[in-house]
C-alpha cells in the first residue's frame, strides 16, 4: 500500500536529525499559526499564492532562497565544526555516512535552492520594470515554475524527517549513485527534488527569453537594454540550452534505478563516465546561469554608485555573450583526469582559459566606470568592491586548474573547494546580496538598514577570506575534499582556522537576520517616496516605490541607454493627467495546484507507491486540461484605480486641456 | 475602454485617438521628428505571437532533450554486452508501416490547419481526428513492437544498447501520447467554443509540436533502425 514507506523511515533514535526536525516542525508550526491567529489565509492565497505578478512571485523567490540559504548554511557550519574536530583519535560528532549527506544536502541546496531562486527572484522582480513592461510573457507559468522549484526545496528538506538525503554528492555521480551502491531512498529523493525544480527552471528559461524579446518599451532596441536585462537574456538561453540535459541525465539514472536499466552501471555495457560527462554539459553553463545575472547586478549597481554611464556598454554585451558561448564548451575540465588523453584535455583547457579574457573585460569596465566617478560607499556598492576582489583571486585560482597538468594535482582536493566557494559566494553571494540591497527600495518600497548591512558585508568579507584561503593551502597540502576524518597533524590548525572563518560568516548572516528585522521595524523611516532613492539611470526608478500592480501607467518611449537618466535629462514631467484602463491577468490557483500534484508524483515515486504517483499523474494533466478550458483569465484595472494609486505617489497631474 | 482621447505623450504634444486610421503613421512621424513622445498611454503586444514564440523556444530545449537522448544512444549502440544487436531485433517492413502512419498523419495535421485557416470548423476537427487515429495507429504499433522484445529476452534491461534504444523511442512515444491528449483537448474545445482566436493559436502550437515529433521521429528511424539494421 505505501510502497517502502513505513514508520522506520523516520529516524527518531539520531538526536541530530531529530532535533533539525523538531526544529524546523517547532518554526512550520509558529508560522502556520501566526497565519491563522492573524486570519491572513485567504489573504495570503488570493494575494500571494496563487498570483501571477512577477513582483509578488518574485518575493517568493526571494523568501524561499534565503531559508534555504539559512538551512545550507547551517549543513555548512556542521561540516566546518566536523573538520575542526575530526583529527587522529577524535573521530568528531558526526558519523561518514551522516557527514555524506550534509555535504551532498549542502552542494544541492546552495545551487539549487538558494543560488537559482536568488537569481531568478531578482530577474522576476525587476526585469519586466527596467524593459518596461508590465509583466512577463507568461505569468501563470510563472507562478508554476517556482511552486515546482518551492516542491524541491520542500523536498529536500522532508528527506531530513522522513527517509534521508543522497550521501553521492551534489551531482550525484554514478556509479555511487546507481542502486547498487546506493539502494536507499536518498538518491531518489535528489533526483526528483531535482527533476521537478529543474522542469520549472526551464520554464522560466522561455518565459523570460520571450519576456525580453517581445515585452520591451517601444524604442528600447536590444542594444539600448540595461545590461542586466542582457546578462539575463544570456543566463535564460543558457537555461534552455541546459537545462533539459540535466532533465535527460536524472531521467537516465532514474531508468538505472527504477528500471534496472545500464546506462551508468558496471555492468552489462553502461559507462558510468558518460554520467559525468552528461552532468556537467549541464553542470558548466549552470556555473555561468547562476554568475552572469549577478554580472548585470555589478553593471547596475557601478554606474548608479559612480554617478556615471558604464564604461564599454557595448564590449558588455559581447563580453557575456562570448562568456554564454564558451559555458558551453568547457565542461571537461571538471575530470581531466578521466583519461580522455592530452589533445581532448588540451582542448578543453584552453577554452576554459580563454573565458577568463571576456570576464577580464567586464572587471576593467567596471574599474574604468567608478574611474574618476563620484563613488558612494553603500552597501551595494561595498558588496560590488569586495566582489571585484574576491572573483578575481577566484578567477585566477580557476586558471590555475584550467592547466591540465596542474589540475591533475589538485583535482578533488580542497584548492578546487576552495576556488569555486570563492567564484560562488564573492560572485554569486555578494553579488545577490549587492542586488537585494540595491533594489529592496524598489521590491519592497523601503530601504534596508544601511549600519546592519554595512557590517554584515565585513563579516561576510573577512570571513570569506579567514574560511576559505586556509583551504587553498589545505589542498596544496595534499588534502582531499569530503573527508569526515583526517590523521595528518599539520592540516588540523588550518581546518581550526577556516571553522573559525565560518563563524564569523554566521555573525554575517545573523546581522543581516538582524537588519530584515530592524529595516521591516523602522520602515517608516526609509521609506522609498521618490520612486528613485539612488538617483538611478534605468526604468524600474521611474516609477513609484514599490511597483504598483500594473508598473507602469503609462508606457515609456525610450531614446537612450540608461533611459530614466536620459529622461531625467530632458525634464521629462513624471506626472500625467491621462489615465486608461490597464489589462491584467486573473490570478489563478493552477499553478500551485500543478506543482501539488507534481510533488505528489515525485514523493510517491521516491518510496515506490505506485498509485499515488498515478493519482499525481492523472491530477497533472486534469488540472492541465481543466486550465485550458478557463476563460476567466483577465480584467482591466479601471482608468479610476490607475488614477487613484498614482495619486497616492503624487504622479497625478490636474487636467491641463 | 476608456473614451479618453489621448493616446501619447511627451512634452507638450499629445498625439489624439481621432487621428483614426492614420494614428499609426501621425506616432511614426512624431518619433522621426526627433522623438517627441516620451510616453504611449495606450500600449498593446502582440499576444498571439509572444505564446508562438515561447513555444518555438520549448520545442528547441525539446530538441536538446532529444539530442542529449541521441547522443547516449550514439554512444551505447555498440554496447549490447552480448545481447542481441540491433540487426538481429529489427523489423524494417514493420517500422516502415510504423513511419508511414506518422508521415501521413503530419500531412493531415497540416490539412487541419489548412482548414482551420479556412474556417471550416467541422472539416478542421475531422482532419484533427483522423490525426489522432493515425497516430494512435503509430503508438500501438510502437507498443507491440516492445513487448515483443520484452518477451523474446531483449528488454531494456538485457544490455546498454537496448537501455538507450527503449528510452529514445519510448521517450519519443511519450510525446506522441501527450500529443495525442493535447489533440483530443483540441477537437473538444474547437466543437464546444468554435474556432476562437485562442482556439486557433493552439491548433497552430499541437501542429508545430506535431510536424516536430515527425522530424525526432526521421531522426530514429534513420540513425537507429536503418544504421542499426545496416550495421
Amino acid at each position: 500500500m505505501f510502497g517502502k514507506l513505513t514508520l522506520s523511515a523516520i529516524p527518531y533514535t539520531n538526536p541530530i536529525i531529530m532535533g533539525a526536525v523538531a526544529f524546523m516542525l517547532i518554526c512550520a508550526l509558529v508560522i502556520l499559526g501566526a497565519i491563522t491567529y492573524l486570519g491572513k489565509w485567504k489573504y495570503l492565497w488570493t494575494e500571494w499564492l496563487t498570483s501571477v505578478d512577477h513582483k509578488k512571485i518574485g518575493i517568493m523567490y526571494l523568501v524561499l532562497a534565503s531559508i534555504m540559504l539559512l538551512r545550507g548554511f547551517a549543513d555548512a557550519i556542521m561540516m566546518r565544526v566536523q573538520q575542526a574536530l575530526a583529527y587522529g583519535s577524535n573521530m568528531g560528532y558526526l558519523p561518514p555516512g551522516h557527514f555524506d549527506q550534509v555535504f551532498s544536502a549542502h552542494g544541492t541546496i546552495m545551487i539549487f535552492f538558494m543560488a537559482m531562486p536568488f537569481i531568478i527572484g531578482l530577474m522576476n522582480c525587476i526585469l519586466p520594470l527596467q524593459l518596461g513592461a508590465r509583466d512577463v510573457a507568461f505569468p501563470l507559468m510563472n507562478n508554476l515554475s517556482f511552486w515546482l522549484t518551492a516542491a524541491g526545496a520542500v523536498l529536500v528538506n522532508l528527506s531530513l524527517a522522513v527517509g534521508n538525503f543522497s550521501h553521492a554528492g551534489w551531482l550525484g555521480f554514478a556509479p555511487l549513485s546507481e542502486l547498487h551502491y546506493s539502494p536507499g531512498v536518498g538518491v531518489d529523493y535528489w533526483i526528483w527534488a531535482l527533476q521537478i525544480s529543474g522542469i520549472g527552471t526551464t520554464l522560466t528559461g522561455v518565459n523570460f527569453i520571450a519576456t525580453i524579446l517581445k515585452m520591451r518599451a517601444p524604442g528600447m532596441t536590444l542594444m539600448r537594454m540595461p545590461i542586466f536585462a542582457w546578462t539575463s537574456l544570456c543566463t535564460n538561453i543558457l537555461i534552455v540550452a541546459a537545462f533539459p540535459l540535466l532533465t535527460v541525465t536524472l531521467g537516465l539514472l532514474t531508468m538505472d534505478r527504477y528500471l534496472g536499466m545500464h546506462f551508468f552501471t558496471n555492468s552489462l555495457g553502461g559507462d558510468p563516465m558518460m554520467y559525468i560527462n552528461l552532468i556537467w554539459i549541464w553542470g558548466h553553463p549552470e556555473v555561468y546561469i547562476l554568475m552572469l545575472p549577478l554580472f548585470g547586478v555589478y553593471s547596475e549597481v557601478v554606474p548608479t554608485f559612480s554617478g556615471k554611464r558604464l564604461f564599454g556598454y557595448t564590449s558588455m554585451v559581447y563580453a557575456t555573450m562570448a562568456i554564454a558561448l564558451l559555458s558551453l564548451i568547457v565542461w571537461l575540465h571538471h575530470f581531466f583526469t578521466m583519461g580522455n588523453g592530452a589533445n581532448v584535455n588540451t582542448f578543453f583547457g584552453i577554452t576554459t582559459m580563454i573565458i577568463a579574457v571576456p570576464t577580464g573585460v567586464k572587471i576593467f569596465n567596471w574599474l574604468l566606470t567608478m574611474y574618476r566617478g563620484r563613488v558612494r560607499f553603500e552597501a551595494p556598492m561595498l558588496w560590488t568592491i569586495g566582489f571585484l576582489i574576491t572573483f578575481t583571486i577566484g578567477g585566477m585560482s580557476g586558471v590555475l586548474l584550467a592547466e591540465p597538468p596542474a589540475d591533475f594535482v589538485l583535482h578533488n582536493s580542497l584548492f578546487l573547494v576552495a576556488h569555486f566557494h570563492n567564484v560562488i559566494i564573492g560572485g554569486v553571494v555578494f553579488g545577490v546580496f549587492a542586488g537585494i540591497s540595491y533594489w529592496a527600495p524598489k521590491i519592497f518600497g523601503f530601504r534596508l538598514n544601511e549600519r546592519l548591512g554595512r557590517a554584515a558585508f565585513w563579516c561576510w568579507f573577512i570571513g570569506f577570506y579567514v574560511a576559505f584561503m586556509p583551504l587553498y593551502a589545505l589542498g596544496l597540502m595534499g588534502a582531499t575534499r569530503r573527508m569526515d576524518h583526517y590523521d595528518v597533524a599539520a592540516w588540523h590548525p588550518l581546518f581550526i582556522v577556516a571553522a573559525v572563518g565560518a563563524a564569523i560568516i554566521f555573525a554575517g548572516v545573523i546581522l543581516q537576520v538582524a537588519q530584515v528585522v530592524v529595516s521591516i521595524r523602522q520602515r517608516e523611516q526609509t521609506r522609498d517616496l521618490t520612486g528613485d532613492p539612488w538617483n538611478g539611470r534605468t526604468l524600474e526608478w521611474s516609477i513609484p516605490s514599490p511597483a504598483p500592480a500594473y508598473n507602469f501607467a503609462r508606457i515609456p518611449v525610450v531614446r537612450e541607454r540608461d533611459a530614466f537618466w536620459d529622461m531625467k535629462q530632458r525634464g521629462v514631467d513624471l506626472k500625467s493627467s491621462t489615465f486608461v484602463p490597464i489589462h491584467m491577468p486573473r490570478n489563478k490557483a493552477a499553478g500551485f495546484i500543478v506543482a501539488g500534484f507534481a510533488f505528489v508524483v515525485a514523493f510517491a515515486m521516491i518510496w515506490h507507491i505506485w498509485w499515488m504517483a498515478i493519482v499525481g499523474l492523472a491530477g497533472v494533466i486534469g488540472t492541465l486540461i481543466r486550465h485550458a478550458f478557463d476563460d476567466d483569465r483577465d480584467y482591466h484595472f479601471g482608468a479610476d484605480e490607475v488614477r487613484r494609486v498614482e495619486g497616492l505617489h503624487g504622479r497625478v497631474q490636474a487636467r491641463s486641456v | 475602454m476608456s473614451n479618453d482621447p489621448i493616446l501619447v505623450q511627451g512634452g507638450n504634444l499629445a498625439l489624439r485617438r481621432d487621428y483614426g486610421d492614420h494614428a499609426a503613421d501621425a506616432l511614426r512621424d512624431l518619433r522621426r521628428s526627433g522623438g517627441a513622445v516620451d510616453f504611449e498611454v495606450e500600449h498593446h503586444h502582440d499576444v498571439a505571437s509572444t505564446i508562438q514564440l515561447g513555444f518555438w523556444i520549448y520545442l528547441m530545449s525539446d530538441c536538446l532533450l532529444f539530442s542529449g537522448l541521441f547522443a547516449t544512444y550514439a554512444l551505447l549502440n555498440s554496447h549490447t554486452a552480448g545481447g542481441p544487436a540491433g540487426s538481429q531485433l529489427f523489423d524494417l517492413p514493420n517500422v516502415l508501416i510504423e513511419t508511414m502512419f506518422l508521415l501521413f498523419s503530419s500531412f493531415t495535421c497540416g490539412l487541419a490547419t489548412l482548414a482551420m485557416n479556412a474556417d471550416r470548423r467541422n472539416a478542421t476537427v475531422g482532419w484533427l481526428a483522423v490525426t489522432f487515429l493515425l497516430g494512435l495507429g503509430f503508438i500501438s504499433m510502437e507498443v507491440s513492437e516492445f513487448a515483443h522484445l520484452v518477451a523474446i529476452g531483449a528488454g531494456p534491461d538485457r544490455s546498454a544498447f537496448l537501455s538507450s534504444f527503449f528510452t529514445l523511442v519510448a521517450t519519443h512515444g511519450l510525446h506522441v501520447t501527450c500529443g495525442l491528449i493535447f489533440m483530443a483537448v483540441m477537437m473538444v474545445a474547437v466543437l464546444k467554443k468554435g474556432l476562437t482566436p485562442t482556439n486557433r493559436a493552439r491548433v497552430v502550437n499541437l501542429s508545430l509540436f506535431w510536424h516536430f515529433l515527425d522530424i525526432i521521429w526521421v531522426g530514429v528511424f534513420s540513425l537507429v533502425y536503418l544504421f542499426g539494421v545496416a550495421h
